[in-house]
């Protein structure tokens, strides 16, 4: 059952949210312990807000996501239930306040089942780097679901929670989506408020959505995505009805397909797939355009200059005094600082806090930060130059399916060209999406949909149009039944 | 320039990051490996390019200067590991 006929079925009456509740619940106390997707599971609290759910729908006062339960990825503040990031460093650390985000769904009468598994402070392409251990792929156990958001990821394709939030800053929402099987959205920078989200990188950090479909996407975007004063980068733009843009025909939209996703290192298979997919929005009228992003080559290094910056300046804060870990037995302040530091971080966090104090430091700010600023504009410009001649970009989201636990955890270069159809996207800030779209040796794979900036209306459209033709988003993963 | 497991030692201590001595030579080729990948920016033609300063091109929002928060020390507080008398507590820094 999708979120939207879940929805429906609960204002008609036909299911109780504490009967959807409880099944969610038992499914991830069945399953959990082989996918490792959930790192904190708040029953009883979820069961109340269902009971809650219920007396609201039955007074008639139930909006259209009352009673709906949902998984929060663990970057997300929750008042009262800890989060931990993925990382030792927060593993004690309960917020005194919600994200904005949680605060908005639990106000539409949301029942929040629990907190989702990460790669540690959302730095990973594998979910390897948790603090609690690798979440396992559905499809595959001995492989990875993707990340950082490996663990929403996982939830939702195993069917453990409906929906689950989610963070991309490189890819982290949509890589995971795509290597499970799900429908996977970064809204354009700004559109969702990030305060109560833990930062990693904030010129590139936004939240989204990992969800069966993309009507699901655009019921979940409805609520969260709003002008936000807590949130200094959130932006005052009107707010579309995204699920009433979802029949917007396909007829005559120009679909980009930049060459350069095609280069060296694309899996015959996933090629394969995007062709086929392609063909079936050309059968439904589209047109489809040879387009080219010159600089993509750039994004990946760019990248791994301005996310460790800006990781290395975000992270300063966890200090060991106000909150979160503190080693034994400190002998001064220094050792306090470095020792709660280099045990409370793992070793992926440790690399790039590195690499940003590296590149940030004296006399390599201009060769790195700047320069890399500086490449960052050319590849925001290619984008901006391919969105005067199509709505959309279409090419692949990754450049195989889902790779063996422990196959790249090696060498952190192999781990960061997995993202490279991804990261452009961020570091233009534009909105992208993933959906299923077939599967490569039975497992699955995405098709990736870029949107100019604002118009996740526009790649939202065309992915429903996409699933009404096509049922690679209702398959399901064997052995969770 | 590959980095030497001196400079992975300097780049610790500024990052105030503790990293075990055998850990270091690990960290060395890693960053090397890094650095040297993203070096490749360096052919890239910048030369008439302003470095990006907001994805979307926009200013910092500014708000007007209004005390918009109530003390909440005491909650605060509850996820630290040393307390007292609502102050947080570290080793001791002036003899």
């Amino acid at each position: 059952m999708t979120l939207a006929q879940m929805a429906a079925a609960l204002v008609r009456g036909d299911i109780t949210s504490t009967e959807l509740t409880t099944d969610y619940l038992d499914r991830i106390q069945r399953f959990n312990p082989k996918l490792n997707a959930f790192v904190t599971v708040i029953a009883d609290e979820a069961l109340a807000a269902a009971a809650n759910a219920d007396k609201k729908i039955k007074a008639g006062e139930g909006g259209r996501l009352t009673g709906v339960p949902l998984a929060h990825k663990d970057i997300f503040c929750t008042a009262g239930v800890r989060t931990t990031c993925g990382s030792r460093m927060l593993d004690n650390f309960v917020s005194p306040y919600d994200a904005t985000i949680v605060e908005r769904l639990n106000a539409a009468g949301m029942v929040l089942l629990g907190k989702t598994n990460m790669d540690e402070f959302a730095m990973g392409s594998s979910n390897e780097t948790s603090y609690y251990g690798p979440v396992r792929n559905p499809w595959d156990l001995e492989r990875v679901p993707g990340g950082s958001s490996g663990g929403s990821a996982a939830a939702v394709a195993a069917r453990l929670a409906p929906a689950a939030t989610g963070t991309d800053t490189g890819g982290s929402i949509r890589q995971p989506a795509a290597l499970s099987g799900i429908t996977g959205l970064k809204p354009t920078y700004g559109r969702v408020s990030r305060y109560g989200m833990i930062a990693f990188a904030s010129s590139l950090d936004q939240a989204g959505t990992l969800t069966a479909t993309a009507e699901d996407a655009a019921l979940l975007l409805n609520q969260m995505a709003a002008f936000d004063p807590k949130d200094s980068t959130s932006v005052d733009e009107a707010v579309p009805d995204y699920v009433a843009g979802l029949d917007k025909p396909v007829k005559g939209m120009k679909i980009g397909v930049p060459r350069e996703f095609f280069d060296e290192g694309l899996d015959a298979g996933v090629e394969k797939a995007v062709r086929e997919a392609l063909e079936v929005y050309r059968d439904m009228g589209a047109e489809i355009v040879d387009v080219s992003l010159p600089n993509l080559g750039l994004s990946v290094p760019t990248y791994y200059v301005v996310a460790p910056a800006e990781c290395s300046s975000n992270l300063s804060r966890f200090d060991g005094v106000r909150f979160g870990y503190r080693c034994d037995d400190p002998k001064d302040l220094t050792d306090l600082y470095t020792r709660s530091r280099g045990e409370g971080f793992g070793a992926e966090v440790k690399r790039r806090i590195m690499t940003g104090a590296y590149v940030l430091s004296a006399g390599y700010y201009d060769a790195y930060y700047l320069k890399a600023q500086k490449t960052r504009q050319l590849i925001a410009a290619d984008f901006k130059r391919a969105f005067e001649q199509v709505d959309v970009l279409m090419g692949p989201t990754t450049p195989t399916p889902a790779f063996g636990i422990g196959e790249k955890s090696d060498d952190p270069i192999t781990m960061y060209l997995n993202d490279i159809y991804t990261i452009g996207a961020n570091l233009a800030g534009l909105p992208a999406l993933s959906a299923p779209m077939g599967f490569v040796n039975d497992l699955p794979v995405g098709l990736h949909i870029i949107g100019n900036y604002f118009d996740e209306a526009g790649i939202l459209a065309a992915a429903h149009q996409y699933q009404l033709q096509t049922d690679w988003h209702t398959r399901s993963p064997k052995g969770f039944a | 320039m590959p980095l030497t497991p001196e400079d992975v030692k300097g780049i610790a201590f500024l990052a105030r990051l503790g990293i075990d001595a055998a850990d270091i030579p690990g960290y060395a080729d890693n960053l090397s490996r890094i650095i040297a990948f993203v070096d490749q920016l360096n052919a890239a033609d910048t030369s008439d390019v302003a470095p990006m300063a907001h994805p979307l091109d926009r200013v910092q929002r500014l708000r007007p200067d209004e005390v918009t928060e109530v003390d909440q020390r005491s909650v605060y507080q509850q996820n630290a590991t040393g307390v007292e008398a609502g102050l947080y507590t570290v080793p001791r820094v002036i003899e």
